[in-house]
């Protein structure tokens, strides 16, 4: 109703200065990634640098995963709105390529990662033996290959079709993402619940949460959606994506981050009130573990940082919409997402709570390699779809 | 919608004018939203301050060409929110510290499982509090309101767009409001007493 929009014009390029100096930064970390990666491995504890790449590659692979599911979700719903952001989360989904590669390391480090239903005494293990049909060797890794390559290869074809219609700008296509956007989701909900079970829960093999799945869910969605506000603020500084990334879409998005960090919360007291309540010991046994020798205080800095802050930052309309209010939250948020699964895993590892440089060796590497990868791949593309049958609704959107 | 309805309401006044009303402000009415819109912004940019606009669906972003404030309804709620927290923490310490139970072995003041009560009275209160003084704000139950003495008033229910401005405007003049709203395409421009 108010000022006349049009739909951005030109080719849809990141400024040269802008392209360059982020692939710049994209290839230092790859370099740093590969130190860090070499340090790790050879110059410290494998079982603890093991842990440590354990956080870090999760860490990327809850980001793009996050992004993917983002992407899929707004094909389902035919969104309109999102035809911008949506383009930044396919950029960062592309992460999931890096992510099928990064778990080769994971491959070889495994019998010292997760030695607790991997070794020998395993064998004579009453609980684990009533396990094993499911919890070996061979299933674990078949069920590995099956989660990263149905990852990396709806990632590639989401995006690669969205690229399509950047020269086409057939309708059928938007079309045929929002047919196949149905069984995707159904996909990404199962592959990502029985990797967190896989990869994460099982790392206490004798624990269990039925819930567990749906936490690691939700740590994707709150990361991809803070590394997209941080994205859309710098775009935003540059007038990148003109109409279809308006203050309007960032207040979409933060309020998207807002819902996310409650929907964190949820679960995760979900999973803790009926621990907490049924008192049953090899239950509690999980949060005893992070509550003993140390942990209490990572713990409570979960509970401040990951959902007190970042809810009173973001609850305020005026926060969503200032870029630096909304860049401040979505970085803690980040930060706090490692600090997350730092909690998930290494309290496994370490029943004191220990801060050594290789965990920052082991955040560094995936980081680095991801960062390199997608410096590479995405680029040169442009930062918003040219032609999608829904610009014309997108650069309506508006917050009443 | 038949014409004929229309016709009806444009036959006879809705109320009568009084002997002596003070004056309450000037009304027009708009055909479309676009229309209404469009004098709504061109009188707020010739500084009328109070506008108001009554129009059979929401009109987007029409509180922003009349010019109006943000509605301070958010910081009742957040005030009702945190009376709801506190009184949950409040309500559970009091009854475990005047009458402690062990209950599954819990130390008495177990705030862990008394989350969902502090989250039900939190959500409790604000939608309370968002509920009444919504209705605070609005001046709700209103009974009576000097914009029904517009002839055409009910069409504002079905597809009439009227603006008003209020007499206490320091801009406002009989003559002139009129005019301007006349110039902007306004029919049936009438003013109205209380």
């Amino acid at each position: 109703m108010s000022a006349e929009k049009h739909p951005p014009k030109g080719d849809g390029l990141l400024p040269r200065d802008l392209a360059a100096s982020w692939t710049k930064i994209g290839y230092g970390l790859g370099v740093v990634g590969v130190i860090a990666f070499l340090a790790g491995m050879f110059g410290a504890d494998q079982a603890r640098f093991g842990a440590a790449y354990l956080v870090g590659f999760m860490f990327t692979t809850t980001i793009a995963l996050g992004a993917l599911f983002f992407v899929v979700i707004q094909h389902l719903a035919r969104a309109g709105w999102s035809v911008g952001p949506r383009r930044i989360m396919e950029w960062l989904s592309q992460g999931l390529v890096a992510s099928a590669v990064l778990f080769v390391p994971l491959v070889i480090l495994a019998p010292k990662v997760w030695h607790h239903w991997m070794g020998e005494h395993a064998k004579h293990d009453s609980i684990l033996i009533k396990k094993t049909a499911y919890l070996n060797d061979t299933f674990f890794y078949i069920r590995a290959i099956v989660f990263l390559l149905t990852w990396a290869l709806l990632a590639i074809w989401f995006y690669k079709t969205s690229r399509e219609q950047d020269t086409s700008g057939d309708r059928t296509l938007s079309e045929k993402l929002q047919m196949a956007a149905a069984p995707s989701v159904a996909a990404l909900g199962l592959t990502t619940t029985f990797a967190g079970f896989d990869w994460v829960m099982s790392l206490d093999p004798h624990w269990y949460s039925t819930i567990f799945g749906v936490y690691i869910f939700a740590g994707c969605l709150l990361s991809s959606h803070a590394m997209l506000s941080l994205i859309i603020v710098r775009f935003r500084r540059d007038n990148i994506g003109g109409s279809l990334l308006t203050v309007e879409h960032q207040h979409d998005v933060g309020k998207y981050l807002f819902a996310w960090v409650i929907f964190w919360a949820y679960i995760g007291f979900a999973q803790f009130m009926l621990i907490f309540y049924a008192n049953i010991p090899e239950e509690t046994v999980w949060f005893r573990h992070r509550w003993e020798h140390g942990w209490y205080v990572v713990s409570l800095m979960l509970f401040l940082g990951h959902f007190v802050a970042p809810f009173l930052m973001l609850i305020s309309r005026t926060a969503k919409r200032d870029p630096k209010l909304l860049a401040l939250s979505a970085a803690l948020l980040l930060f706090v997402h490692w600090v997350d699964l730092y909690w998930l895993v290494m309290p496994n590892f370490d029943e004191h709570f220990h801060f050594q440089w290789v965990d920052i060796a082991g955040l560094l590497a995936p980081v680095g390699v991801t960062a390199a990868w997608l410096a590479k791949r995405v680029l040169a593309d442009p930062a918003y779809p040219l032609k999608d049958p829904y610009i014309p609704e997108a650069i309506k959107a508006e917050n009443l | 919608m038949a014409d004929s309805s229309h016709d009806a309401h444009e036959d006879k006044p809705v109320l009568p004018e009084p002997e002596n009303g003070d004056v309450w402000g000037m009304m027009g009415m708009f055909d479309t939203p676009a229309d209404l819109y469009h004098a709504c912004e061109e009188l707020r940019d010739a500084g009328y301050k109070g506008l108001d606009a009554m129009t059979p669906f929401p009109v987007h972003g029409l509180e922003k060409a009349l010019g109006l404030s943000p509605t301070r309804l958010p910081f009742f709620v957040l005030a009702g929110g945190a009376t709801g927290l506190t009184g949950g923490v409040l309500l559970t310490w009091y009854c475990n510290w005047d009458y402690p139970l062990n209950i599954a072995g819990k130390v008495p003041f177990s705030w862990q499982v008394y989350i969902p009560i502090y989250f039900e009275l939190t959500v409790l209160f604000s939608a309370l509090t968002c509920f009444f003084v919504t209705w605070g704000l609005c001046k709700l139950p209103t009974f009576f309101h000097p914009t029904m003495r517009h002839k055409s008033f009910p069409r504002s229910t079905d597809d009439g767009f009227f603006v008003t401005i209020d007499a206490t405007d320091p801009k406002y003049d009989a003559d002139d409001t009129r005019r301007l709203l006349e110039k902007l395409g306004a029919k049936e421009v009438q003013e109205v007493h209380s």
